[in-house]
């Protein structure tokens, strides 16, 4: 077993004397059949394919963030200390137009996802405008409710349900902006440099995002605001 | 990554990576134009139904069954919109969205039942807090 | 223009703080001095500060836990102090407030800024090696992470400078924490440091599930995993699942401090108890997330140095998961006291003896390990067999809380926190410990030296008994912690024999420093030229010590468990006889560049500097948008070179047997 520069010591490594300068003999000794069964052939790195793996982790932990706003929703709705109360505030129609927006955004991404599919840059950013301008709708409509709310007297620091009414809508929002935010760098992107591997792999995290939070204001528009008026 | 095999290293397992030759080159799945459509539908029609029913004050729009719509539309999301299933592709993706769908209920469901249970102790006779 | 900000906030007529002030000032003054002496910052800069390979990450993490072990351990050093002086008619030397400080900042930091850089530094270093792979999956993020760390840890110590610390414990309660009972700064020091950090603990949580999930050697399927890996994957994955829940907390808790909203005050409908809640819903998870990776190191050590493969392989993988999903039902057990009812405590009572049970199974496998194995007692082997002992004992007192009637008696007494000083020292930190000697030599290219180790080792492990198991009898007798002052005289000499043992301790200490420059000293001698000093069994010791930058000039294919051992067995040829190109990832100075402007915003939100909060922040999004929009960002290293890398370091001489 020890034709070789080595020896086994307790199942370490030990030089044998003599070998250290032999760097020519040991060069020799090549095997490259054992170098194909014991090396990987061809290290081949799927950035991409980690890279939505990594995102999509990072989406569930973002699902954890909003879970404990809504525990929090959940345990403190009822705690209006006299204050405004859901039945009052909550405008169900003016709710079900902005989810409705929203709704419809998560579906031009889908159709801007498919244009990239395409390799379609047209295509890509028109769909990708068309959900900039309903998601920045749906922004708009939740700050006008709250900004009416305010001035009706509900304001954030009237309550506890009225705290965790507008942290759980507000961060629900603020992540949809930054997502209106990364959309615009995005298209950018896509104008600047086309589709290259990274931009790919960029656009599909997006879309992996735009449509969570979809899913995280299924949540909220059923929790808060349906329950809220029932 | 799975168990490559040095026989077939190099042509991995993994799908079309830098902008490969099927349409929808990354790594993860890519939807057809169908599976959208459908998904849109059926979200609108499960998004329609609940907000009818409570803006209508009909006694079939109880929590329960608002909280099944929400759950069969996330459902729709998950499916037609994040194209998760159980190809081997979608795998890591499916596991990771199961346990967080359990945790979420732990920290949602046990939040709710401590407090609640903490409200009847030691608030009798107040707002028994909570939900549920 | 300054917020809040005057210079009243430096604490002048306090002379132990200042003193405190002027130590830190002077040592950073040596050691930025040295390096301008030695001209050493380009280099800092090219090859520390930019740095995106884990190995540099990861020592730079365990830097900076050594270096806020010492900042904890003086805090422990004050509160022992006070404590042996402070009875009936005498006050000790710390006024209350002082003393408040003290037991905040060393919970704070000996949690966030010690023992979880320290982990996270371990596994940063180790991690990649062993599953085969060259770095981890996102490198950028990886530095984005240890300087956001090291920004809250610097955030918790300017503020013993520049105003003042929480006063309310390391979890910062309320209604105490809220602005009514806490107006001044210190908890949103604490706020501001723990969410910084937060962030980058997060982030490598999603790191390192990525690297493992998708970045192991060809041939290395999960269950020939080695079990480190095992048990960073679940760690990593209970920092997913928890910190989002410390984020919003901490978030509430700002928000009510900030813009007057009503969580958790005692008006206007919030609850305090709703923060007890959700922090423990984190807390609980957290300390798995501690003592996890230690379970790790402990399995890799006991099997490398019995000669045998761990026992229980399978057992031990599924311990591992069962300990990750049943820390999330436990959490409750923090306070039972708290007024939920019997069948609510009888629950979490019960799951937090289940939890037990699967930890139970890794002691028995561990032992079944040592049981006919020809066992070296290096010091990593004394540090673990001091593990098993001392970290039992622990466990059995906490089994011994989880029955509720019995936590009503000893909830918040000196019992608990002799309990979860007993876990986190003989847990946590002897697993810090012997992680460190056992993989020095790989990181560094050297080993310690054994004599001090071994000397420091038995300091800690006396130390830590003579320390603390009076605790547990103080806690018996009725003595409440974070008590400044006590009336009881019959306790004194108890918290004298206490504070001899963190006397002791401090000997560890002092001889592990006395260690490190010894062994820096003495390294010539003592040089590991094989990259396997130990007769190790996983593929970290494949590599030269230290690695090259890509860590392996071939990634193996792995054909069993114990991946290294197997390839010794058989007789691989560790000479790659085709050299390739290897893909690497450039330096970058964004992620520390991010991380200044972040904590500068992060001391602006403290001292309501609004102007320098925004400024920061917008600062760190365009460094990010910058970096995104590079495309300079990797580069090859030729395959001649990887063959003059190989060369230098012996690798081509050197074949397994």
């Amino acid at each position: 077993m020890s034709t070789g520069p080595t020896i086994a010591h307790g199942g370490a490594l030990a030089l044998k004397p003599g070998y250290a300068d032999n760097a020519a003999d040991a060069l020799r000794d090549l095997r490259p059949s054992s170098d194909a069964v014991d090396f990987e052939l061809e290290h081949h790195h799927d950035a991409a394919s980690t890279a939505q793996l990594g995102f999509w982790i990072y989406l569930m932990s973002d699902c954890l963030l909003f879970a404990g706003l809504f525990a929090t929703y959940s345990v403190l709705h009822v705690r209006t200390a006299g204050g405004p109360a859901p039945r009052g505030l909550f405008d169900l129609p003016y709710v079900l137009a902005e989810t409705v927006f929203l709704l419809v955004s998560s579906f031009t991404c889908g159709l801007a996802t498919l244009a990239m599919g395409r390799r379609s840059r047209s295509a890509t950013l028109g769909w990708l405008a068309v959900t900039f301008m309903l998601g920045l709708t749906f922004v708009g409509m939740e700050v006008h409710e709250f900004a009416h709310m305010v001035a009706d007297g509900a304001d954030p620091d009237r309550s506890a349900f009225l705290s965790s009414f507008f942290t759980l809508v507000a961060t629900h929002g603020l992540h949809v902006t930054c997502g209106l935010i990364w959309m615009g760098i995005m298209m950018v992107l896509v104008v600047k440099k086309g589709f290259t591997p990274a931009t790919e792999s960029r656009l599909a995290c997006l879309s992996l995002f735009w449509h969570f939070l979809d899913i995280i204001w299924v949540g909220v528009f059923s929790l808060v605001y349906l329950f809220g008026v029932t | 990554m799975s168990v490559a095999n040095e026989a077939i290293a190099g042509h991995g397992p993994h799908g079309a990576i830098h902008g490969g030759a099927h349409g929808g080159a990354h790594g993860g799945a890519h939807g057809s134009r169908k599976s959208y459509i459908t998904g849109f539908l059926l979200a609108i029609a499960l998004t329609i139904v609940p907000f009818g029913l409570v803006m209508s004050h009909s006694s079939v729009g109880t929590p329960l069954v608002i909280a099944v719509f929400a759950l069969a539309q996330i459902g729709v999301h998950i499916v037609y919109f994040l194209h998760v299933n159980r190809s081997a592709e979608q795998r890591w993706n499916l596991m990771a969205l199961v346990f967080t769908a359990i945790v979420v209920c732990i920290i949602i469901g046990g939040s709710i039942w401590i407090m609640h249970n903490l409200y009847v102790n030691m608030m009798p006779g107040m707002m028994q807090g909570s939900m549920g | 223009m300054l917020g809040k900000l005057t210079l009243s906030a430096i604490p002048y007529q306090n002379p132990i703080v200042m003193g405190a002030v002027v130590f830190m000032a002077l040592a950073a003054i040596a050691v930025l001095g040295t390096i301008t002496v030695l001209g050493k910052w380009k280099y800092l800069w090219t090859e520390w500060l930019t740095s995106v390979d884990h190995k540099k990450i990861g020592a730079m993490y365990v830097i900076l836990a050594g270096i806020m072990l010492l900042r904890g351990f003086a805090d422990a050093v004050m509160m022992r102090a006070q404590q042996a002086l402070a009875y009936g008619p005498h006050t000790g030397y710390l006024p209350p407030e002082h003393f408040d400080q003290v037991f905040s900042a060393h919970g704070t930091i000996m949690i966030f800024f010690m023992a979880m850089p320290f982990m996270i530094g371990l596994m940063n270093c180790v991690l990649p090696l062993q599953i085969g792979a060259r770095d981890v999956a996102f490198p950028f993020l990886n530095s984005l992470s240890l300087w956001l760390t090291v920004v809250g840890a610097m955030l918790v110590n300017i503020s013993l400078a520049i105003g003042n610390f929480a006063r309310t414990g390391w979890l910062a309660y309320p209604p105490l924490s809220e602005l009514h009972f806490s107006p001044g700064v210190g908890v949103d020091y604490y706020i501001w440091a723990l969410q910084i950090s937060g962030i980058g603990t997060t982030l490598t949580g999603v790191n390192f599930i990525a690297t493992i999930l998708k970045m192991r050697a060809p041939g290395m399927t999960l269950m020939r995993m080695p079990v480190f890996t095992w048990t960073a994957l679940c760690t990593n994955i209970l920092i997913v699942a928890a910190f989002p829940v410390l984020t919003v907390s901490l978030a509430l808790l700002t928000l009510d401090r900030y813009l007057g909203m009503h969580f958790f005050t005692n008006s206007l409908g919030g609850d305090p108890m709703m923060y007890i809640n959700l922090i423990w819903i984190w807390g609980h998870p957290e300390v798995y997330i501690l003592i996890l990776p230690a379970f790790g190191i402990f399995s890799e050590i006991i099997a490398t140095f019995s000669g045998k493969p761990l026992f229980g392989y399978t057992s031990m993988v599924f311990a591992t998961m069962a300990i990750a999903l049943l820390s999330f039902l436990v959490w409750l057990h923090h306070f039972f006291t708290m007024g939920s009812g019997a069948d609510v405590n009888a629950f979490f009572g019960i799951t937090t003896m289940v939890i037990a049970v699967p930890t139970g199974v890794k002691i028995f496998n561990w032992l079944f390990t040592m049981y006919r194995g020809r066992v070296r007692f290096d010091s990593p082997v004394l540090w673990t067999i001091g593990f098993m002992i001392t970290f039992v004992i622990g466990g059995m007192s906490g089994v011994l809380m989880a029955v509720p009637p019995a936590d009503f008696v000893l909830h918040n007494s000196l019992f608990l926190v002799a309990h979860f000083h007993n876990v986190i020292i003989g847990g946590v930190v002897f697993g810090a410990m012997a992680g460190l000697t056992y993989w020095f030599p790989k990181v560094f290219g050297f080993r310690l030296n054994e004599t001090l180790g071994k000397a420091a080792f038995w300091c800690w492990l006396v130390g830590f008994y003579v320390a603390f198991m009076p605790l547990y009898v103080l806690g018996l007798m009725g003595a409440t912690r974070r008590m400044d002052h006590y009336d009881n005289p019959a306790w004194q000499p108890l918290f004298v024999v206490a504070a001899i043992g963190a006397a002791i301790i401090f000997c560890g200490i002092m001889l592990q420093l006395a260690q490190v420059v010894v062994s820096l000293a003495q390294r010539e001698h003592a040089r590991d030229l094989t990259g396997d000093p130990w007769g190790g069994r996983t593929l970290e010791w494949a590599t030269a010590s230290p690695p090259p930058a890509y860590n392996f000039a071939r990634i193996p294919v792995v054909r069993g468990r114990d991946a290294f051992w197997d390839m010794k067995q058989r007789g691989v040829d560790m000479k790659a006889a085709i050299y390739r190109p290897i893909h690497m990832p450039r330096n970058t100075g964004t992620g520390f560049v991010m991380a200044v402007f972040i904590g500068l915003a992060g001391f602006a939100m403290i001292w309501h500097i609004w102007w320098l909060a925004i400024g920061g922040v917008a600062a760190a999004m365009v460094a990010l948008i910058r970096h995104a929009f590079d495309d300079d960002r990797d580069y090859y290293v030729e395959a001649e070179e990887v063959r003059r890398t190989e060369i230098l370091r012996g690798r081509t001489q050197l074949r397994s047997v």
